[in-house]
């Protein structure tokens, strides 16, 4: 293989700055949509382990039929297919106000709310059910026991499969390039595009990516032995 | 909701998207099984690496674990996509491109449920083997991983319903599966509500069935 490498095509010219505003979407969209999958997750996890019937399968069939589906497909659905849908002064709002970010975040969040739903209802299925019926023993509602026993206990064993869920939320938003959101991946294919040095391109963006996720493994590798329960072996195995 | 261009449209989709048959090379299961296939038997072999004894073999297989799951999908395909024409100098089909990419980047996860698998199996059972005079080979092969694949059964199939909806992103590079051949029909109808909402259904169909496939498999191992 000849292949010269030039690396300063990374510095030069616009490279750098493209690569830093690809960092700093892709940073922008994960946080977003993360918050979107957390309430979406708690939300959904929370009620498919109550009794009412009614809201437990509205709770199963958002997480059978968000999670089994493509990203890809929800990137298209929600830019392509929701907003003809809208009203006409919405949509001409949403095009001039970059629909494509918003419509990339509610993919990012509402796909992944239902894979932390999975991951939140494991945590609140390996508290013992004593836990809840002493609770409602002492007078709280359910809501109350969620609120204020359940939920603090099961978020703090969820960490370790959180995290991973968070890492897969962050990888997968590179997926939004599909609908031309400037984030990471879009920015790299864009320089090699602009200066025909995939090899280059490719290796910067690959570095980042690996940067970021190994750097917030070892971060909440801590929190993880922060916030552990002492004396609590409860293992929270991930359902896909 | 009009929903006549389903009507018009879902051989198409199906025959052409799903499966592969029709004008273009493509299809989802033409790629999606293979690469299981080819992924998990590559899977094997970075799972037993990892779990070697020898440091020359398990650390590049770590190295290669750790950077597959910390880069995303997308990215390596694009890798493959530019890296593969330059190495043989000679253009690659996009399908070769996107089995590629899917078998490198899946064997890092089969890797990781391979192993999980295997330490799963009592330490009991190798030291069995071994007294009975079987070579480390034979108690692998005969003792350990039928077993450890007993026990992987459950991450296994979530595994394969992920790497059978990744599938959807080789149509990045231009292969006709059911998500692009979703786009060439939109391209030309424009309803993308509603095709959008029936590949989506598909691809649950798809899922949804390997899932409860893989219930009833575990009810029976059990």
């Amino acid at each position: 293989m000849s292949y010269s490498f030039k690396w300063s095509v990374l510095w030069s010219g616009q490279s750098g700055h493209w690569l830093l505003q690809g960092l700093l979407t892709t940073l922008e969209l994960s946080a977003l949509a993360w918050l979107i999958a957390v309430a979406l997750g708690i939300l959904s996890g929370a009620l498919r382990t109550v009794r009412f019937t009614p809201l437990r399968w509205a709770a199963v069939s958002y997480v059978e039929f968000f999670r089994n589906v493509p990203l890809l497909v929800w990137m298209f659905f929600w830019y392509f297919g929701v907003p003809p849908l809208l009203p006409r002064a919405v949509q001409d709002w949403l095009f001039n106000h970059g629909a494509e970010f918003w419509a990339g975040t509610l993919a990012l969040g509402v796909y992944h709310g239902a894979r932390m739903s999975e991951v939140i209802r494991s945590g609140i299925q390996s508290i013992p059910r004593t836990q809840f019926e002493a609770s409602v023993a002492m007078g709280l509602t359910t809501f109350q026991a969620y609120r204020l026993i359940i939920l603090p206990v099961a978020l703090r064993l969820i960490v370790p499969p959180g995290t991973n869920e968070s890492l897969n939320l962050l990888k997968n938003s590179s997926v939004a390039l599909t609908i031309s959101v400037a984030e990471l991946t879009f920015q790299t294919r864009q320089i090699e595009t602009y200066t025909a040095r995939a090899i280059e391109a490719l290796t910067a963006g690959t570095l980042i990516y690996l940067v970021l996720c190994l750097s917030i493994a070892t971060i909440m590798a801590r929190v993880e032995r922060r916030f552990a329960i002492p004396g609590l072996i409860a293992r929270v195995e991930p359902a896909g | 909701m009009d929903f006549s261009v389903i009507a018009s449209n879902w051989k198409f989709l199906l025959l052409q998207g799903l499966i592969g048959l029709g004008p273009f090379i493509g299809g989802t299961l033409r790629l999606a099984i293979p690469a299981i296939l080819l992924g998990f038997a590559l899977g094997i072999f970075v799972g037993l690496a990892r779990l070697s004894s020898t440091r020359w073999v398990r650390a590049p297989a770590t190295v290669y674990v750790e950077f597959f799951r910390g880069v995303p999908l997308v990215m390596v395909i694009f890798w493959i996509w530019f890296i593969i024409p330059q190495l043989l100098r000679l253009p690659i089909p996009e399908y070769g491109v996107a089995l590629t990419a899917f078998v490198i980047f899946e064997a890092a996860y089969f890797g990781e449920i391979v192993r999980a698998g295997v330490q799963s199996v009592a330490r009991g059972q190798v030291e069995a083997a071994t007294a009975l005079g079987m070579t480390g080979a034979k108690t692998m092969t005969y003792v350990v991983l039928p077993q450890a694949l007993k026990n992987m059964v459950p991450s296994l199939v979530t595994q394969m319903i992920v790497l059978f909806k990744d599938t959807s992103l080789a149509s990045i590079i231009g292969y006709v599966d059911l998500t692009k051949a979703a786009q060439i029909v939109n391209n030309r109808e424009i309803k993308p509500f509603q095709i959008y909402i029936f590949i989506a259904v598909v691809y649950w169909l798809c899922t949804y069935s390997m899932s409860l496939f893989a219930r009833r498999l575990e009810r029976r191992a059990a």
